[in-house]
């Protein structure tokens, strides 16, 4: 097996020094039954070759979706990956490097953390970022559980405008700690009144921007609300392009900024692994989850980077820690951080403003298709529309033509029929406009 | 020597680097895009209006930039990395040509599943090779990490304890010498955590344990292999005496790794389990992630299971997205985003192929030949926790430091000067000053000898009394020498900022 | 005049009066190593005898400080959150955690004196 470097006789000598007959005598501890009943009916050592022809075939069986023109979001991007940012972090010192527990040794990884931090907190606003969590549904669930913490409430309002699948996972998480998560109904039209619906017993407010069915809505007015109640209001971000065109949930009053940061992480990965973005004012760092690195200097003098505050963490505080969480999204994170790099201020707003552009191509050319209405009078690069079939049907359709054409919302509300014929699109830079005529075309043919 | 001083602050292939914020050149970019066609932008009011203050570098500097950060890294693939209860293993590339598969790396979660086939049969290759390897009866899939699948498993736990009307039970037995995730996880599943003591052998006191076994218990915590790297040989009787007690037995697989295809846990009587794919199965840890933490779970927890489920539909796949519909009828809900890592799950698939059952048997002997040379060899000089064997990893304890003034702490950073990563230090907390040492099966004994041959040869110079000096000063050859801990976290710097004196302009390199 | 009781927990408690001002012992603070973070309790916080009052951060470490006695705190020392290594310099001096109004003077009975908490000390090591 060619991952194992020991040979026979080396086994041999080896048990020689330990004393042991054979392998199986170091085995001794295991209970003889288990021992006598392990039977495993596995296939055999595979090549390198056979491998690679087994997972070719069944990679083959999905279409993917640089294969076809497609229009999918629902917190799940498509972006180009520039190609020096995967080589990078397929570097082996990135690659298979652990948490960065030695800083002597881990100064690469620590500094790319320092930088992740930075660039987080930037972009949404904040003062403060973590080095990452999951994705942006269990960072939205840690936000709600550290909302509870610092105001000492045990209840939280999410927007219907919240990704279900942030919704789904916080209304888990926190049934276990016996905390009410009050959702509003899903909103796509955009109307939905949450100040209205704020009361003392709040924690905190959730909501998302741009919302799950494609909106910008200015929050200033519900943040100060929030902090009137004395409660958080807590911001989700599934698609973090946007944040190169609108204004950042800090600018608005947000006290914790969660997000995705798949969308420009690299590729889509059938949802996963993404990256969980974290970040909140200064003054809440102490209820923070997740690992910080900070600054500080050697004893040389010389600048250099640490893991600190561990003591908010499972490893020191154990059931009293801030989250249980250890292993998080590294090299996602780090992919992130090298794709903003190499973006800078200019390719970051410009790469948002082709995606803004780009949907609004299809917007214009959408919303002339009979009995077909655009729900989001705003919107960053997605949008939901008002079919005048059942979404469902329509994306059946248009993938038998080969084309991804959206994401029904029927497929996260199963039973509410009013939402049977809204459809999400999505349009980015990696759509031109040939694949926009040819959405727009099947479309036409698959309503009439 | 000394090691002379430079103009530039770099010694020879240790090149220094600052920040990316230091290396501003405004309105440069490394990406160069299409033409942004000509609309009546949609934005609202929400347009934005400020600079965000990002730094432009170009592609070049952008790769110089991470290629000499990672030059500043220790990592598998440059040297050893002894590290206890982490499993630091080769990492194959073939597991990364295949996620980066089109077919595999270029789709969306939501995209109709007729044209997914190929991905939920992974998903269920990997569940089925997890499910035969334990011999559990299902697999929840979507835990993001070790960790995350704890909380799987205590959530399923805590749904079945309901929905059998024993919701009173509210209190988790964890042995004093768990990772601390175990407490952690308890503690967000809303329950309160006991400790039971470990005997001297370094095992769960079977005694002490049923002493705690009351009808408040709704389960017991246990890592088997166990932190010390042992074998916790009365485990059957354990989950014997927590079922008597109306308990589960949640197994922590933080160290599967070294029973791999040997035994299955369904046979030990273990209720749930979670699996670091990121460990047993070969995946890289990139820097801290990202991981997966499947749980497998035996018939009594199975229908509790977290949604997405695949569920096999004649000779395809359809995937249950929905608590309380179709086949999640009793699902305790989500606990992630789309369908679990993917990603992670194709390299291990990968991994588990290219291994087969015969490879994963060899891998779990090969790491406890591993761990066993290192005790008996070491023991030379060193003092060993425990007796042998052990599992994949050995412990030592400090008592060999004994009135030298060098500390476990000390022959961690020399080893650093060695070359070679330290092993996990002062864990398990139940072990004085532990060096807990995890060789994993992809070291070649020449490895092994080169690292044993260091350790030998500083534990005699601590014994020596004539190096404490030397000791204290370690590492000096590393990229940083030891780092202000304490600075760092008296007055937290987390960010670059534009305006600080302490890190806002360019440092010259020292 | 004035007397000064210790805790298993290693805090200390000095009586003046009513008032019983509460820290860690030199003990403490070696044990922890270099306290990088301290929280002390607002004024008029109630606390009972052996309940959680203060926190105290090393890097590695954190520990709860619990308050000897019952009673109502009537200040924090507020020099401490921003220059936590006073109580490595002066643990039973200037790093005072805070000081409490004592609801039951009879607590202190069950408090070893200096001499008791040497003997302790010695006990453990």
């Amino acid at each position: 097996m060619r991952y194992l470097p020991l040979s026979e006789p080396q086994r041999r000598e080896m048990l020689g020094a330990i004393g042991a007959a054979s392998v199986d005598e170091l085995f001794r501890d295991l209970p003889k039954s288990a021992l006598a009943s392990a039977k495993f009916d596995l296939p055999n050592t595979a090549s390198e070759i056979e491998v690679e022809r087994s997972l070719s075939i069944m990679a083959a069986k999905n279409l993917n979706c640089g294969a076809a023109p497609s229009f999918l979001g629902a917190g799940n991007y498509r972006h180009h990956t520039p190609a020096s940012m995967d080589y990078l972090i397929q570097r082996g010192e990135f690659l298979t490097a652990y948490t960065p527990y030695q800083p002597e040794i881990s100064q690469g990884t620590l500094q790319a953390i320092f930088e992740f931090q930075t660039q987080v907190a930037l972009i949404t606003g904040m003062e403060i970022a973590n080095a990452s969590m999951y994705d942006g549904a269990t960072a939205c669930a840690e936000a709600v559980a550290m909302a509870c913490r610092i105001t000492k409430r045990t209840s939280a309002l999410v927007s219907g405008n919240v990704h279900p699948h942030y919704r789904d996972t916080t209304e888990t998480t926190m049934k276990f700690l016996d905390v009410a998560v009050e959702c509003l109904a899903p909103d796509p039209a955009g109307i939905e009144d949450l100040i209205g619906r704020i009361s003392p017993e709040h924690a905190c407010v959730v909501v998302q921007t741009p919302g799950f069915f494609g909106h910008l809505k200015n929050y200033a007015v519900l943040a100060e609300a929030c902090h009137k109640a004395g409660a958080l209001l807590v911001v989700c971000v599934t698609e973090p392009v946007s944040l190169g065109a609108i204004t950042p949930p800090g600018h608005i009053g947000a006290d914790i900024v969660v997000g995705e940061g798949q969308s420009l992480a690299g590729p889509m990965s059938f949802g996963g692994p993404g990256v969980g973005l974290f970040a909140t004012r200064e003054k809440f760092l102490r209820q923070m989850p997740g690992r910080l690195c900070g600054e500080t200097t050697d004893e040389d003098g010389r600048r250099g980077w640490v893991l600190t505050l561990s003591t908010r963490e499972q490893h020191i505080r154990r059931e009293k820690a801030t989250s249980n969480i250890c292993t998080n999204s590294g090299l996602i994170a780090l992919a992130f951080s090298t794709h903003m790099t190499l973006l800078g201020e200019a390719g970051f707003t410009r790469l948002a403003e082709l995606n803004h552009a780009m949907a609004v191509t299809l917007a214009e050319k959408v919303e002339k298709l009979p009995g077909v209405k655009i729900l989001s009078s705003t919107f960053f690069n997605e949008f939901a529309v008002l079919l005048p079939k059942k979404a469902e049907g329509v994306v059946e359709a248009l993938a038998k033509r080969r084309i991804l054409g959206g994401v029904p919302a029927s497929r996260f509300y199963p039973t509410y029929p009013e939402l049977a014929n809204v459809l999400l699109l999505t349009a980015t830079e990696t759509n031109t406009a040939a694949d926009i005529d040819t959405l727009v075309g099947a479309l036409k043919e698959v309503l009439a | 020597m000394t090691i002379p001083t430079t103009a530039s602050g770099n010694r020879g292939l240790q090149l220094e680097q600052g920040l990316i914020f230091e290396q501003n050149t405004p309105g440069m970019s490394g990406v160069d895009l299409p033409a942004v066609p000509k609309v009546a932008d949609r934005l609202g009011d929400m347009k934005s209006t400020k600079n965000i203050g990002l730094p432009g570098m170009s592609e070049p500097d952008v790769v110089r930039h991470y290629t000499r950060l990672s030059q500043k890294n220790y990592s598998i693939d440059s040297g050893f990395y002894p590290l206890g209860s982490c499993t630091m293993k080769h990492n194959p590339r073939l597991n990364e040509k295949m996620a980066r598969l089109p077919g595999f790396a270029d789709i969306h979660p939501f995209q109709p599943v007729s044209t997914i086939q190929g991905a939920l049969e992974l998903i269920d290759t990997c569940a089925h090779w997890l499910k035969t390897l334990t011999g559990m009866t299902a697999v929840a899939m979507s835990p993001a990490a070790g960790a995350h699948g704890e909380l799987c498993g205590l959530m399923c736990i805590k749904s079945a304890h309901e929905a059998n009307g024993q919701g009173h039970r509210k209190t988790i037995l964890v042995p004093e010498s768990a990772h601390g995730t175990n407490p952690a996880t308890a503690a967000l599943c809303g329950y309160a955590v006991e400790s039971i003591p470990a005997n001297a052998e370094g095992r769960v006191d079977v005694a002490a344990l049923r002493a705690h076994l009351r009808p408040e218990i709704a389960a017991v915590m246990i890592t088997n292999p166990n932190t010390c790297g042992l074998f916790e040989r009365d485990c059957i009787a354990i989950a014997e005496a927590v079922h008597e007690a109306g308990a589960y037995f949640y197994m922590d697989g933080a160290n599967y790794n070294a029973i791999v295809a040997r035994l299955r846990i369904a046979d030990l009587g273990v209720d749930a389990m979670h699996i670091n794919l990121h460990k047993t199965f070969s995946t890289p840890h990139g820097g801290g992630g990202p991981g997966a933490g499947p749980t497998v779970l035996s018939a009594k927890l199975a229908p509790f299971a977290p949604v997405p489920m695949v569920i096999k539909v004649g000779e395809g796949f359809d995937v249950e997205e929905h608590a309380g519909h179709g086949t999640a009828t009793q699902s305790y809900g989500r606990m992630k985003g789309y369908h679990g890592q993917f990603g992670v799950f194709v390299r291990a698939v990968s991994y588990m192929m290219a291994m087969g059952g015969d490879g994963l048997k060899q891998a779990s002997g090969d790491a406890v030949l591993n761990a066993n040379y290192l005790l008996a060899r070491l023991s030379e000089e060193l003092t060993p926790a425990f007796e042998g064997p052990c599992m994949h990893e050995a412990v030592f304890d400090d008592r060999f430091l004994k009135g030298t003034g060098v500390t476990t702490l000390d022959i961690a950073k020399a080893l650093i000067d060695e070359g070679v990563h330290p092993p996990t230090m002062y864990f398990p907390l139940v072990v004085h000053g532990a060096l807990l040492m995890e060789p994993t099966e992809t070291e070649s004994k020449a490895t092994l000898d080169g690292f044993i041959a260091s350790l030998l040869h500083l534990a005699r110079k601590a014994k020596s009394g004539t190096a404490e000096a030397e000791f204290k000063a370690a590492p000096m050859l590393s990229p940083r020498r030891r780092l202000d801990e304490t600075k760092a976290a008296r007055k937290p710097i987390l960010r670059w900022l534009p305006s600080s004196d302490s890190n806002g302009t360019r440092q010259a390199a020292e | 005049m004035s007397e000064t009781r210790f805790t298993k927990d290693h805090e200390w408690i000095k009586i003046e009066g009513k008032i019983g001002t509460v820290g860690i012992t030199q003990f403490a603070q070696s044990q922890l190593g270099d306290i990088v973070f301290v929280e002390v309790p607002a004024a008029g916080k109630a606390v009972k005898s052996g309940g959680e009052a203060a926190v105290v951060e090393s890097v590695k470490a954190a520990s709860e400080v619990y308050s000897p006695v019952s009673g109502t705190v009537k200040e924090g020392n507020a020099a401490l959150p921003d220059a936590p290594e006073t109580v490595n310099q002066d643990p039973e001096g200037a790093g005072w955690f805070f000081k409490i109004e004592m609801s039951d003077a009879k607590e202190l009975e069950g408090l070893m004196d200096k001499a008791a908490y040497d003997k302790y000390l010695a006990e453990l090591a």
